[in-house]
């Protein structure tokens, strides 16, 4: 993190304010719903969110019942950055006329939603350039629906349309690298962040708020049947993701990428696959392969991001 | 308007989607504070403030916002909402946290 975008230096400095409250129906120990939680501590005024479909959105906005505090849309799977683009266009109008003051847009929406099915309305709206936050909470499939398969997925996780068994060991394609698409768009700000460090988080989501045009940040937010653990070990689980390297943090401002949490002597990749059911089978002699096309995938997205902030080339 | 008002009705079928407002809108916010999810709960965290240094920790990480931040930073479990899960007994830097049978 730079200097200048230090907002938050220690948890006492974030705001006591639940703009997403209890009462919601997330799963016990659920990723994305401290995700959300941290997300809306760190912003800095009048803020819209919208929301499309997923566990966040059944969870939270059950009617009557809505664990909102600020302005809230549903939108449909596919739409979300669509409707978050007129939102922002028409605010500034109606801000213009009443003399109000500018509004946050921030997007919040799950992998499905994201990588694959929202995936054009995004890219439309990166291109035209409107100033929002689009926040991915990433738990790498759709766990709603009852866990398939997304675009996040990685190489080997199980999931029931990917199922690890006699014919494949888990999926077989790798995942999707969502902020290198996002920095194709020549956007001002993309990030990746984890629940494990929320100072980072935090720290992003208000940087990232204060930067004019289309942000995007990409959140790990691990979940509990999706990923097969016990729900007291989610923080912990989206920590080693990162100390394993496996999900590294990083942002990429104006082109120029600068990897946050250097990770000098990553934990071995096992530590991390052997809590969670949807990797198994790849501590199995007969899955070694697909456990090194893994290794493989993450050793060298960590070398490509290396080679990156030592060039200091922009992207 | 209180929550209450918006939500009992509604739960009770006093009211028919005649009733809703257009675009099923709920004009106040957090009505799910009138959902009470400590009824999920199979085991729950008790602290230990001889142990607790006021990290507020467990009150970053808990998803149900069910752990309180008072006024001079001590932290209390909200029993109405907490789930259970126990990341506030795993993120607890000095095991002043443990789950104990309901
Ligand atoms: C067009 C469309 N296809 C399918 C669905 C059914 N559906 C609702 S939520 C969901 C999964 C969402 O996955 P993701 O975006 O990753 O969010 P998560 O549930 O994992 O939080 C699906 C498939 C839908 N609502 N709309
Ligand atoms: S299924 Fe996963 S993402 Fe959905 S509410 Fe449960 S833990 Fe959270
Ligand atoms: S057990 Fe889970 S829900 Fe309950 S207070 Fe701890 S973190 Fe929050
Ligand atoms: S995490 Fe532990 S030490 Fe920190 S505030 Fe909570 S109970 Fe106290
Ligand atoms: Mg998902």
């Amino acid at each position: 993190m730079s200097s200048q975008a230090i907002f938050y230096k220690t948890p006492k400095d974030l705001p006591r304010e639940e703009w997403f409250a209890s009462g919601h129906r997330l799963c016990a120990g659920c990723g994305a719903g401290i995700a959300a939680r941290l997300v809306f501590k760190a912003i800095r005024g009048p803020t819209v969110v919208v929301n499309p479909t997923g566990c966040v959105e059944v969870s939270t906005s059950c009617y009557p019942y809505t664990a909102w505090k600020i302005p809230y849309v549903h939108v449909a799977f596919e739409n979300a950055a669509a409707v978050a683009s007129g939102i922002v266009e028409a605010m500034k109008i109606l801000n213009k006329k009443r003399g109000k003051k500018l509004h946050d847009v921030i997007v919040f929406a799950g992998d499905g939603g994201t990588f694959d099915i929202g995936f054009q309305a995004l890219s439309g709206a990166l291109e035209r350039g409107h100033n929002m936050l689009y926040i991915c909470y990433d738990n790498e499939a759709y766990m709603n629906t009852g866990i398939q398969r997304s675009g996040a997925t990685p190489i080997g996780a199980a999931t029931t349309t990917s199922p690890a068994g006699k014919v494949i060991p888990g999926k077989q394609e790798r995942k999707k690298d969502l902020i290198a698409i996002a920095v194709a768009h020549r956007i001002p700000y993309a990030a990746t962040a984890s629940i494990s460090h929320p100072l980072d988080l935090v720290n992003k989501v208000r940087k990232a708020l204060e930067i004019e045009g289309p942000k995007v940040l990409h959140v790990l937010a691990p979940c509990v049947p999706g990923w097969r653990y016990p729900p007291a070990e989610t923080v912990r689980i989206a920590r080693l993701a990162v100390e394993t390297r496996y999900f590294p943090v990083y942002e990429v401002e104006y082109g120029r990428v600068r990897i946050n949490i250097k990770v000098k002597e990553p934990k071995p990749l096992e530590e991390f696959l052997k809590m969670q059911g949807r990797f198994s089978h790849l501590l199995r002699p007969e899955n070694a392969h697909v456990l090194e096309a893994l290794k493989k995938a993450v050793e060298e997205n960590w070398e490509r991001l290396v080679k990156l902030e030592e060039s200091g080339v922009t992207l | 308007m209180s929550a209450k008002k918006i939500v009992e009705p509604i739960v009770k079928g006093q009211f028919t989607y005649r009733d809703l407002p257009i675009g099923a809108m709920i004009p106040i916010p957090a009505t799910s504070l009138e959902y009470k999810t400590g009824v999920w709960r199979t085991r729950q965290p008790k602290i230990d403030y001889g142990r607790c240094i006021k990290c507020l920790l467990c009150w970053v990480f808990c998803p149900d916002a069910a752990i309180k931040r008072l006024d001079d930073d001590s932290v209390k479990v909200d029993y109405e909402y907490c789930k259970g899960c126990g990341v506030c007994e795993t993120v607890c830097p000095v095991k002043a946290i443990s789950m104990e049978e309901v």
